[in-house]
């Protein structure tokens, strides 16, 4: 059983992973990914724990992971190949012509672990319901997650899915929303105030749980509390706190890191601060 | 000419409802999700006697087509039901990412498209919607022409893998294909044979299409009727085997002339077999408000236009 020590040992990997994938891409979102790293490591090395070599796309019998806000692709196929559904050479293909990891995850190119293209925002959360509704039709009682950006609940319809998933007791689902407080054009505050993104939530009628999303003990006990608060008549939403750039002291809190890539000497600053615990693909 | 008659009329929405309800006891993967509109879209009957799947999701398209799309995820075969522009325009990008490029399983019904719509005026009456449909990679684009014909479709697309459109209509209409003929998606279905003119008409023009035919036939004119009841994939194998014959072309749609059926054969024909074509549609302009065969007057969509183009492409041999 891996230890938090050894879940965070992954998410420096994973992080310099997304630093060098993009930077070798000359094109990406490294903010975002490298925030939310804990979470993703956490949520398949220790939650969900799929089998790689048995990926199907209807996902029987499993958990299921849809994610949202597409431009975090870099930390995802990075956790995807860390954990095994493909080897982390492919990771050197990342955004270049004719690559399984395409700049926004894409079904057509058969990556296993993908199993709904995203990138055009606002989509996921619906996307999951109806994963989280086929769950219940095929009485298969595994959880449907899903990752959103603060940002991306500007978009009118995470609202219409919150209306359903609560008003259609969707318990099977939880949703973790990565507030970072920084979009393209600068901060929530700033670009679209969002208010209070919890009470929002229980207005809706979800069961809401807050956590601070780069520190893996309490990613990893907010997760089962999480799980503990499904299938009891309400869906379940974590409010992640998370730090843009987190591990690369230049990128944090930046909003100008959102999505350019790291020329090749910020490139080396930056692998400076994360160590190879896993070995560079 | 082949006699059809009107076996009585009906609309071809409530032909989808009766497939819907079919497929329900047929088919336990089969869910059906509707945005605030079951009435209309004669969804009743299987929410009634399939309460577990069917999915109620309010005024929200957007919701509905994402959801449609993740419940593919776990192999079911997902309707969905709303107004053609809703269907759409409406939800186009969530169609784009979800269902299309992510090639998944949704049927995407469409009811009132078209200008038959009527009284509800332009903002209801979209004719845009093939176009927008059969420009998305992936799509398979459905516009059948009567109430039999919708039925046998709806059923059609159940045992089909991938994203559909399925496009029918509000008004009563004739219905005069044969109760069960098989649908078979991309065959184009040869109504009348002739020599002098092939009409290749979709949706309820194809009924305007066989009065045009008796007209012409009256005229001592023989004409090709030819319903292309799936203008995605085209069935360009029998378009151009009829051209051969015939030497021109007359399409018929309830579209705009944009990115219709007529533009479909238009770009087969230029790329394999140029001849002289007429094109049926409405052309770059929005409806109004009136009753369907006034407004199919008023948009040049009667029998008489259809008979006039297809003097005109005779006449341009």
């Amino acid at each position: 059983m891996l230890s938090i020590q050894d879940l965070e040992k992954i998410a420096v990997q994973v992080r310099r992973d997304i630093v060098r994938m993009v930077n070798g891409a000359s094109s990406g979102h490294p903010g975002g990914p490298l925030g939310c790293a804990d979470f993703l490591v956490a949520l398949y090395f220790k939650i969900m724990k799929p089998d790689p070599q048995q990926f199907t796309m209807d996902g029987a019998g499993e958990d299921l992971f849809f994610l949202s806000n597409g431009h975090l692709s870099a930390l995802w196929y990075s956790v995807l190949a860390r954990y095994g559904f493909f080897d982390t050479s492919e990771l050197a293909t990342f955004r270049k012509l004719g690559t399984r990891l395409q700049g926004h995850p894409a079904t057509c190119e058969g990556l296993p672990g993908i199993r709904m293209s995203s990138g055009s925002l606002g989509q996921g959360l619906s996307v999951s319901i109806g994963a989280a509704l086929s769950k219940k039709l095929n009485s298969d009682e595994h959880l449907v997650y899903c990752l959103l950006g603060d940002g991306e609940l500007e978009e009118g319809q995470n609202w219409e899915a919150m209306m359903f998933a609560a008003g259609h007791k969707v318990d099977n689902l939880i949703a973790v929303i990565d507030c970072n407080g920084i979009q393209i054009d600068g901060p929530t505050d700033k670009v679209m105030p969002l208010g209070d993104i919890p009470a929002k939530f229980e207005a809706f009628g979800w069961k809401v749980l807050t956590m601070y999303g780069n520190d893996m003990t309490e990613v990893v006990d907010t997760l089962k509390k999480a799980q503990w608060y499904t299938l009891q008549g309400q869906p379940v939403v974590i409010v992640m706190t998370t730090h843009m750039g987190f591990g690369v002291d230049f990128m944090l809190d930046n909003h100008e890191w959102h999505g350019v890539f790291p020329n090749d000497e910020q490139t080396k600053t930056a692998l400076a601060q994360l160590n190879e615990t896993l070995g560079d693909y | 000419m082949t006699e059809y008659k009107n076996l009585g009329s009906k609309d071809t929405r409530s032909g989808f409802g009766e497939g819907l309800a079919e497929l329900g006891r047929q088919n336990p993967n089969v869910v059906a999700l509707c945005a605030d509109l079951t009435g209309s879209l004669k969804m009743d009957a299987f929410a009634r006697d399939f309460p577990e799947r069917f999915f109620q999701v309010g005024i929200a398209e957007a919701n509905m087509i994402s959801i449609a799309a993740g419940m593919t995820i776990g192999g079911k075969i997902p309707y969905t039901g709303t107004f053609a522009n809703f269907s759409t325009g409406r939800v186009y990008d969530q169609i784009r990412q979800s269902v299309a490029y992510s090639e998944k399983n949704v049927k995407i019904c469409a009811s009132h498209a078209g200008i038959t719509l009527g009284e509800d005026g332009a903002t209801h009456q979209i004719m845009e919607d093939i176009g927008l449909m059969k420009m998305l990679p992936n799509m398979t684009v459905i516009n059948p022409c009567d109430f039999n014909q919708t039925k046998a479709a709806t059923l059609a697309i159940a045992d089909y893998q991938g994203p559909v459109y399925l496009r029918f209509g509000r008004p009563k209409w004739p219905n005069f294909t044969p109760l069960g003929q098989p649908f078979i998606i991309g065959k184009a279905l040869l109504l009348n044979e002739g020599a002098d003119v092939s009409i290749f008409a979709t949706g309820h023009l194809v009924w305007n299409a066989l009065q045009a035919c008796q007209v012409l036939e009256e005229q001592g004119i023989h004409a090709e009727i030819i319903d292309i009841h799936t203008i995605k994939p085209l069935d360009e194998e029998a378009i151009l085997a009829s051209v051969r014959k015939t030497g021109c072309v007359v399409s018929a749609e309830e579209h705009l002339r944009n990115g219709g059926l007529g533009d479909s054969i238009a770009q087969l024909l230029a790329r394999n077999h140029p001849a002289p074509m007429e094109m049926v549609a409405v052309n770059d302009q929005f409806g109004q408000s009136g009753k369907p065969e006034e407004l199919l007057k008023k948009y040049g969509l009667d029998v008489p236009d259809i008979v006039a183009a297809a003097l005109k492409a005779i006449s341009r041999k």
